[in-house]
């Protein structure tokens, strides 16, 4: 972590707070106490605030506020970090089946680490991990503390189409696809929780800060959960972080 | 829709407020032509219309009302007869609004008064084809279509309005794109930076909504390429490992792990929007005073559009229809429709 953040410049419209150079707890929590202190403060002018793995991007309108003032609400808003309110880290459960057709690489995953698949599925589901950010997608979120053991490289080339829910591993992260796309991460289980919901308001089930665990789940219980999602009679297990 | 063209999509100014939570921004390619699309129709800028890509739509309107088509010379008609850009069009119930071929530009837009009055989706009704968000169902329109429209109000009957000629860009095939350096120019060498800055770039076919991506001479890193992810905008240039740059447009990913040399200036995005591969680009370095400036430039130019005294008076009917586009189409129309297939055959948006 820097000593103090680094302002880069992204253009007439935006600028990056920068706080560090490398993926760490300490960093990415300062990154989240400043993107909360600038919500907060609505400043006019200020458009848009996007938090990162170690900065922060703040977006502005040149014709209402100039950079330099853009600087100077930034470092006001630093001034009061520590008294910035982070509301507590919660984890969210996500009910996840492993392998067979909903996991298909789990077995090579498994092979790779030298384990039985068994072993692959208690060290990814005997964690709780950090949403780090979100990005790449809408909903696809950036999580950190995967096991070395189980960290496989991605495909060398990428499935055409990941189903939506998919829950995969590359290198040492892991995370869940929010909808259907083409991807190269190693698929080891699904979930039917739906994560992206354009409908809702935040339309992300978890927040970055927030923890996720994934809890294995039956093909059967997970149905069950698929249909209590669609009949909109589901609400996911959420619970403080001790 | 009668036809819904090559890649027509409903778009507005993009769906902000939601990056955090990886939700792209979209929105049009050529913000300064939708926005003054709207406002030759009365509309406020942050009505959705439609964006064409070289071969453009076939519409007919269910109702009479204003129109304004910006943007791309894709040969816009209006029941068979060529029409002119960049003013306000009165069309009647049963009036078909067609594209006879691509002229100039890449990507036409089609305001109507009142607006295309899709379900707003986290504030916006931008379609992101992507993830199959927004607009008509989240796709790009087709034939048999019916979008749904907006209330004109007592200022989208009232607009009477045309761009002065000045005013109205043209595009070509030479693209001089201003940028400012920076978040991460300090990850090139002192001769990767000047490589990018004098040489020229050609677009590649590659291109679409999410980046333009060119050809050139490699621009050199002087760390890695590859940098922790953070966050992107509309104009931001990465370069990845093979040393070409791709610049970030309205459909990009919220985050990136690539380096980003320079920022395309807000006043210059619409050059890169109507580029069409093949074209050649220079990037020019300005300081972010000088990126302002053009900036309050740009919204000189549509304010004209806004202010009562400047706008002209009603045009006789007749006045809208383009005859000196006509004679032009009928002499090498065939050709022009011919090189935009060419170009959609090789450029076409995914």
């Amino acid at each position: 972590m820097y000593e103090r953040p680094a302002f880069l410049t992204v253009g007439d419209s935006a600028v990056v707070v920068e706080y560090g150079d490398a993926i760490d707890e300490a960093t990415n929590l300062c990154v989240r106490r400043l993107a909360a202190a600038l919500s907060l403060r609505r400043d006019p002018g200020i458009i848009e605030i996007v938090p990162t793995y170690r900065s922060v991007m703040v977006h502005y309108d040149p014709l209402r506020v100039p950079r330099s003032q853009v600087e100077a609400i930034v470092l006001d808003a630093e001034q009061q970090l520590a008294d910035v309110f982070l509301p507590p880290p919660r984890v969210i459960d996500i009910p996840t089946v492993y392998g067979g057709g909903y996991g298909p690489d789990l077995d090579d995953v498994a092979a790779w680490a030298g384990m039985a698949a068994d072993e692959v599925i208690a060290l990814h589901s005997g964690r709780e991990y950090l949403v780090y950010m979100m990005g790449f997608m809408a909903g696809f979120p950036y999580l950190g503390g995967l096991s070395p053991r189980i960290a496989m490289p991605r495909l060398p080339s990428p499935r055409t189409k990941v189903p939506t829910g998919s829950v995969g591993i590359a290198q040492e992260q892991t995370g869940i696809y929010p909808t259907e796309t083409p991807g190269g991460w190693r698929l080891i289980g699904w979930t039917p929780v739906r994560i992206f919901d354009a409908s809702h308001d935040p339309p992300v089930l978890f927040e970055a800060g927030d923890y996720i665990r994934f809890v294995p789940a039956s093909a059967e219980q997970a149905q069950a959960i698929a249909s209590q999602i669609a009949a909109g009679a589901w609400t996911p297990t959420v619970r403080p972080r001790e | 829709m009668l036809d819904g063209g090559l890649f027509t999509t409903v778009q507005d100014l993009g769906r902000v407020r939601y990056q955090r939570f990886g939700v792209a921004v979209s929105g049009a390619m050529d913000s300064f032509a939708i926005r003054a699309a709207n406002r030759l129709v009365g509309n406020p800028d942050t009505a959705a219309g439609l964006e064409a890509t070289l071969l453009g739509p076939e519409v007919q309107f269910a109702q009479s009302g204003l129109i304004a088509v910006t943007g791309a010379h894709l040969g816009p008609c209006l029941d068979g007869r060529p029409i002119q850009m960049w003013r306000t069009i009165a069309v009647r119930a049963g009036s078909v609004l067609s594209f006879s071929g691509q002229r100039d530009g890449t990507r036409a837009y089609v305001a109507i008064g009142g607006g295309i009055d899709v379900p707003v989706v986290l504030g916006s009704r931008s379609t992101s084809t992507r993830t199959g968000l927004g607009g008509f169902e989240g796709r790009p329109v087709r034939a048999g279509d019916t979008l749904p429209l907006g209330e004109p109000t007592r200022e989208t009957a009232a607009a009477r309005r045309a761009m002065r000629a000045s005013a109205i860009p043209s595009y070509g095939h030479q693209h001089h794109v201003r940028v400012v350096l920076g978040p991460q120019d300090d990850a090139f060498s002192d001769q990767g930076r000047s490589t990018f800055l004098t040489a020229a770039y050609t677009m590649t076919p590659q291109s679409d909504r999410i980046g333009c991506r060119f050809d050139g001479p490699r621009i050199a890193h002087r760390t890695t390429a590859d940098i922790v992810s953070d966050g992107t905008t509309f104009g931001i240039v990465q370069v990845s490992g093979d040393g070409m740059p791709i610049v970030l447009m309205a459909d990009r990913g919220t985050t990136g792990g690539y380096t980003k040399i320079a920022t395309v200036i807000s006043a210059d995005l619409w050059r890169l929007a109507q580029a069409a591969p093949g074209d050649q680009v220079r990037f020019g370095a300005v300081d972010l005073d000088q990126a302002c400036l053009r900036l309050r430039e740009v919204e000189a130019v549509l304010d004209a559009l806004v202010a009562p005294e400047r706008a002209r008076p009603a045009a006789p009917a007749e006045a809208i229809y383009d005859e000196d586009a006509g004679s032009e189409l009928a002499a090498d129309g065939c050709g022009d429709l011919a090189d935009a297939l060419e170009q959609t055959r090789r450029g076409r948006d995914r």
